[in-house]
């Protein structure tokens, strides 16, 4: 039977990590339909039909799926999902949210936050915050996963055409209300999906310093991260923060400036390419995971890194 | 108004974990346990809105070995009124544990749940949404803010892309942030009253539910080791190594 990959989107466009989800479907099953439910989400639906891996779409809109309300959209996935051996969704919040309630319902035993497909039922996923890897077989009729979307490449977006099916909406849940979403909006590239991170830590001790971590970032054409300690403090906000209950990144260069390295942000970085880590206590625990470890006051490391940076004749964005 | 609380023994979060050598998990004996985070600030919450004189009653619930018993007296001992000791023993998987959950809750009949949004072992972050969806309840999960209202809540939910305000109905779920509060410390005459207070024990065997993992764990190991990196003497070295070296910028 056939994977049902569950869109997530703003309702004009696809969100990043659905490629990424999308190339985890296809490495279960070839055969991979995706059901997008939004309002007035043609436009997303259409971009999803575009992608080669799709072979349909299934699309469900009406105005009370328009703020993505897991409660709304769990029974028309549960509806959906008779003719399909898996779900599959994105572990970030969106799917961690969602796939759970579907679950429950259909009596499945959820596999969280997979980091590979070994086989149709056999995955790889890592438990205490990535300090080890589990292989589980799961041997529900119906497989519930979510994947951690930085474990695996953005499928091909253009060149398909899937047909596109409209099912019809379920009803509303009443109990459940949006009220408002609060998105920082930046120019910045994405946190998740950034080539270069750049993220500060308690050391920065203030957020007025946070500048600093701004002005290297905007420098490299880096995203801006941070450690649970700076979010806590109320040096940066919370979409920023990497680690075990926050974002997962996977850049090529993550450059850590004032953060100790606690395990619960390291399970959010480690699996960088280059790490760079900056601070002035060189028994930090940051360094163990540091390609290049500088122990510096980052007050005179990072002018001087700036400097650096100015001097070279070219920077890759 | 009711809350019920539900609480998870772990291996402490300072602890650098262990894989034992025959891939069939991490070592657990001799090691720190501790009550898992989030839910520290779960009970935190609930204790904070008895004492604003909005909830009468506030009941913690932990389901595990004999030993998990002592996370119930923690919670007892930062104003938790009484206790539930679900007995049971091997993995437990969210789907079962929340199975459980709706037992009692069944039997309870509080208004709230609360529970920390993931544990820090298994990572699954399952449960509470598992439990809203048994029930039929409204979910708000990864909640860094709540204001009880008259028959609601005001719940502002941490999401990737910055911050979410739903009001859901009571009765409802909410899976607690780590960012909701800042969880007390128990004081001493406080955990001598606790030892007083009730913690009653049932057998899960005894609530007709099938808790037999449906998962099979086939192997635990270590992750792959990063190759060991060097400290750099100033900056220009820094910079010179990745421009150069990792060719990263």
């Amino acid at each position: 039977m056939a994977v049902l990959l569950i869109a997530e989107h703003n309702n004009n466009n696809l969100k990043a990590f659905t490629l990424n989800a999308v190339t985890a479907a296809s490495q279960i099953d070839q055969d991979v339909h995706a059901i997008i439910i939004g309002h007035d989400c043609g436009d997303a639906s259409k971009k999803l039909s575009e992608l080669p891996a799709i072979k349909k779409v299934i699309c469900v809109d009406a105005p009370h799926y328009e703020n993505f309300t897991a409660e709304n959209f769990a029974p028309v996935i549960i509806k959906a999902s008779e003719n399909y051996s898996h779900i599959v969704c994105s572990a970030n919040t969106f799917g961690k949210n969602l796939m759970p309630r579907i679950a429950a319902h259909l009596d499945s035993s959820q596999v969280s936050d997979i980091i590979k497909v070994i086989s149709p039922d056999t995955f790889l996923r890592p438990i205490y915050a990535g300090n080890a890897f589990a292989t589980v077989k799961t041997n529900d009729s119906k497989k519930c996963i979510t994947i951690r979307p930085t474990s695996f490449d953005p499928c091909e977006s253009s060149g398909g055409s899937a047909t596109i099916e409209n099912a019809e909406a379920g009803e509303e849940f009443k109990s459940t209300k949006f009220i408002k979403r609060e998105e920082v909006k930046s120019d910045r590239p994405e946190l998740g999906t950034a080539r270069i991170v750049v993220s500060g830590g308690r050391g920065m001790q203030s957020g007025d310093n946070f500048k600093l971590i701004t002005q290297v970032a905007d420098k490299l054409g880096a995203a801006i991260g941070a450690s649970r300690a700076a979010v806590d403090a109320g040096y940066i906000s919370n979409d920023h923060q990497v680690g075990q209950t926050g974002k997962v990144v996977v850049p090529d260069l993550y450059i850590a400036i004032g953060i100790s390295g606690a395990i619960q942000h390291l399970a959010g970085m480690k699996e960088s390419k280059i790490i760079v880590a900056i601070n002035k206590d060189g028994e930090a625990p940051i360094f163990s995971v540091a390609d290049y470890g500088l122990e510096a006051d980052l007050f005179e490391a990072i002018p001087q890194f700036m400097e650096e940076l100015n001097k070279l004749n070219t920077i890759q964005k | 108004m009711k809350i019920l609380v539900a609480v998870k023994r772990v291996i402490d979060y300072n602890v650098q974990i262990r894989v034992k050598e025959d891939g069939s998990g991490v070592v657990t004996e001799n090691v720190k346990m501790s009550t898992n985070p989030p839910d520290d600030n779960a009970i935190e919450e609930a204790v904070k809105i008895k004492e604003a004189g909005k909830a009468t009653e506030i009941v913690a619930i932990t389901i595990g070995e004999e030993k998990a018993q002592e996370t119930v007296r923690k919670a007892l001992a930062v104003g938790a009124d009484r206790g539930i000791h679900i007995k049971a023993d091997g993995i437990l998987e969210p789907l079962a544990v929340s199975k459980i959950l709706q037992k009692i809750v069944e039997k309870e009949k509080p208004d709230l749940v609360f529970m920390g949004k993931q544990a820090i072992d298994d990572d699954c972050n399952q449960t509470g949404q598992m439990l809203s969806a048994l029930l039929n309840w409204p979910q708000a999960t990864f909640a860094s803010k709540i204001e009880v209202k008259e028959n609601s809540l005001e719940v502002t939910r941490e999401i990737d892309e910055g911050l979410e305000t739903i009001e859901v109905n009571i009765p409802a779920i909410v899976t607690c942030d780590l960012r909701l509060n800042e969880p007390r410390y128990a004081s001493l005459p406080n955990i001598m009253k606790a030892k007083k207070k009730p913690i009653e024990e049932i057998n899960a065997t005894d609530l007709g539910v099938d808790t037999a993992p449906r998962v099979e764990q086939i192997k635990i190991e270590e992750p792959p080791k990063r190759k060991a990196g060097i400290k750099v003497a100033n900056v220009a070295e820094l910079v010179q190594k990745l421009k150069n070296e990792a060719k990263v910028i």
